[in-house]
């Protein structure tokens, strides 16, 4: 696996973290210690998908800056898989 | 409004194409119990929802089945790409083949086209969380059945992650339930609709 593909590999963990942390705060939204590892997560998750959109692709279009070309629609797309 | 994230929610790399289990996951993108079902119900009951935390999760879990309903399409596309003439005649996958090609087309594994009939928004907040338990049990069980039917790690994997996010979903929607019953008459939970009666603190003895 290249480092392309191991840091979209961490920015999944960590997006899932952030998903499961957002499910749970929506019934549960008091509780102090689930907030704080939401702001945690949620930074971490900001600053690799940037890293991972400067580097790569964008993953976002508020990550998508006109280069030479248009990325946002020349990156591969999510279904085409590693072995693609 | 909603953005798009080119990323998977789980990674979906499989290596050998199998037309037959297809056939068979295809269910869980626009069969009764699939993530299009899931998504629709979910956004679909939120507007008339009057607690604005259970409005959310609807928004939230309905939003995650999208990308539920992307990893789905992603299993049949990367288990039917590639396929040769022969390996669509043995496997029996002509008779899609016929209709849609190789193209990804919402339908249950028996052929069924995908329909809203498959779930409900009745206006009523108690009658709508019990459905959304019960709709991601069923998607559990079609996910344990499909199990059943997979030797291959590469699609074992995202299906198993798919199976766990119902089971999470499930206990989400059961806290919203208690959320919305702490809220009405602890006496009878049914002496009125808060999607539809207006007296929020009416309390009907006939009922």
């Amino acid at each position: 696996m290249g480092n392309k593909e191991q840091l979209l590999r961490d920015i999944g963990i960590v997006c899932f973290t952030v998903t499961e942390l957002c499910l749970y705060l929506d019934t549960h939204p008091t509780d102090k210690n689930a907030m704080e590892y939401f702001n945690h997560y949620n930074r971490i998750k900001q600053q690799m998908v940037r890293e991972f959109s400067q580097k790569y692709y964008p993953l976002s279009l508020d990550q998508a800056e006109c280069g030479k070309e248009w990325q946002w629609a020349l990156a591969p797309m999510p279904w085409e898989g590693e072995c693609a | 409004m909603w953005s798009y994230e080119r990323r998977l929610e789980f990674p979906v790399n499989i290596k050998t194409p199998n037309a037959k289990l297809a056939q068979a996951i295809i269910s869980q993108y626009g069969g009764p119990d699939g993530e299009m079902s899931a998504s629709l119900r979910y956004l679909s009951q939120r507007y008339s929802m009057p607690y604005r935390e259970v409005a959310g999760l609807l928004t939230d879990i309905g939003t995650e089945e999208l990308a539920h309903l992307e990893m789905v399409a992603t299993i049949v596309h990367q288990l039917t790409r590639n396929l040769s003439m022969e390996e669509i005649e043995k496997s029996g996958f002509a008779n899609y083949y016929v209709d849609h090609t190789l193209g990804v087309w919402p339908q249950a594994a028996g052929g069924i086209p995908f329909n809203a009939c498959e779930f409900q928004v009745k206006g009523d907040a108690i009658t709508d969380l019990m459905e959304d338990m019960a709709a991601e049990q069923k998607a559990r069980s079609t996910y344990d059945n499909i199990l059943r039917l997979v030797d291959d790690p590469d699609v074992c994997e995202p299906i198993r992650f798919l199976r766990q996010r119902e089971i999470v979903h499930f206990q989400r929607f059961g806290e919203a339930l208690r959320i919305v019953q702490d809220r009405l008459d602890s006496k009878n939970f049914y002496a009125f609709n808060p999607e539809f009666d207006r007296c929020g603190d009416c309390k009907d003895e006939n009922n």
